[in-house]
């Protein structure tokens, strides 16, 4: 099928199959799942702008099918979502300038390349250990099973202490989030979370959903379910951000990114309706090879000089 | 229980093989009819054009989640 604003040649079915997979993955673990769409856009022939920009505005159709459903589901706190959006979009212009100014250095890959697989790692390694010892603590062992205690969304963290400790900072305003079952928690700290998730998107590319989702059970103490259907919430408003930002470049193509979302439409839903199935910290084992895939590509295109 | 996931089995069958009726027919009527528009939108109004495509993924995304709620319940003859 000729697409004719980015002018490629990419069959739908392969399109519609990657929207599927990504929609999966961003349904279950609330990512927008650009780590995969972008080199997958790419080895399709599309070139690197058009990849990100279309790999944006599919997020957003994801989002909102995967968003919706987890709502029905009682999983979004819309409050906590509109909060961590402004600190997501501030976030993100700040991380395009660092990139704006690494460029002029002239380490831009090197530099990029280094931080991200830092990053990626501290992730991976960090949740294995977190969500491993929770597991098999006795409050862990209890939410294993898949009946009341995953339904009930309540989540219990080896993290737990720290996360207590970081509620407990009486700085101004202090906002409750019902929906979340968070009495008060300071506006600043939510908003640090968005915009250094942010940050991390405009530096890397893509949602950061990597980054937010963790940062949101582990810092803000969001139970699990909830921080994956926010966060989808949240990158609705951000990548759509974002996708107008591209497509005012050029960079969008919405046809491809149309077909891609008629594929993540049916795996969006069965995602976000898999959710139901587990309980916390099995979702936050399952989510840890996702940063080391992240690793691997960039690992990849650092060692063989192919950009993905 | 094992009745249950096979009955979830075929109405999720069912439903991508009416899902996939419907999107291919999508491909051939709907992008078939906007794509040079949206191309020639591309190319001489940028801003609408970029405000468009939003309105065009989030209407999309939309439209499909309501149908493919839908078809579940159509199949599976209860609510999910």
């Amino acid at each position: 099928m000729f697409f004719p604003i980015s002018g490629a040649d990419i069959s739908p079915v392969y399109l519609a199959i990657v929207g599927f997979l990504i929609g999966i993955l961003g349904g279950f673990f609330g990512v927008g799942g650009s780590f995969i769409a972008g080199p997958a856009l790419r080895l399709a022939g599309l070139d690197w702008n058009f990849a990100v920009g279309t790999d944006l505005a599919h997020i957003v159709g994801k989002s909102v099918v995967a968003a919706r459903r987890h709502r029905a589901l009682g999983n979004v706190d819309l409050r906590l979502g509109l909060i961590m959006a402004v600190g997501t979009i501030v976030g993100a212009e700040v991380g395009a300038q660092a990139i704006q100014i690494l460029k002029r250095a002239g380490n831009v890959n090197f530099v990029v390349s280094v931080v991200s697989i830092v990053v990626y790692l501290s992730i991976s390694t960090f949740m294995i250990w977190e969500s491993r010892k929770t597991l098999s603590s006795s409050k862990g062992r209890s939410q294993r099973g898949v009946g009341k205690a995953a339904k009930s969304k309540k989540d219990y963290s080896a993290f737990g202490p720290v996360t207590r400790a970081i509620q407990r900072l009486k700085v101004w305003p202090m906002i409750s989030l019902p929906a979340s079952g968070i009495k008060a928690i300071s506006l600043w700290m939510i908003l640090l979370v968005a915009f250094v998730g942010g940050v991390f998107s405009g530096f890397l590319g893509g949602g950061a959903g990597y980054i937010r989702m963790p940062s949101m059970v582990y810092v803000l103490g969001i139970p699990t379910h909830l921080a994956v259907g926010t966060d989808l919430f949240e990158i609705i408003i951000s990548a759509s951000y974002g996708t107008f930002s591209h497509a005012v470049k050029g960079n969008v193509d919405i046809l491809i990114a149309l077909v891609m979302n008629t594929g993540a439409a049916i795996g969006a839903q069965i995602g976000a309706i898999s959710t139901q199935y587990f309980a916390g910290p099995t979702i936050r084992l399952a989510f840890v090879p996702l940063p080391l895939i992240g690793a691997a590509i960039v690992i990849y295109t650092m060692f063989s000089g192919h950009k993905l | 229980m094992k009745k249950e996931t096979a009955r979830t089995v075929r109405a999720f069958a069912i439903e991508l093989v009416i899902y996939a009726v419907l999107v291919i027919a999508y491909f051939f009527l709907v992008l078939h009819l906007l794509g040079q528009w949206l191309f020639q939108l591309e190319i001489h109004h940028r801003y609408l054009y970029a405000g468009l495509a939003i309105l065009l993924i989030v209407g999309q995304a939309v439209l499909l989640e309501s149908l493919t709620t839908f078809l579940i319940r159509l199949i599976r003859g209860r609510s999910e």
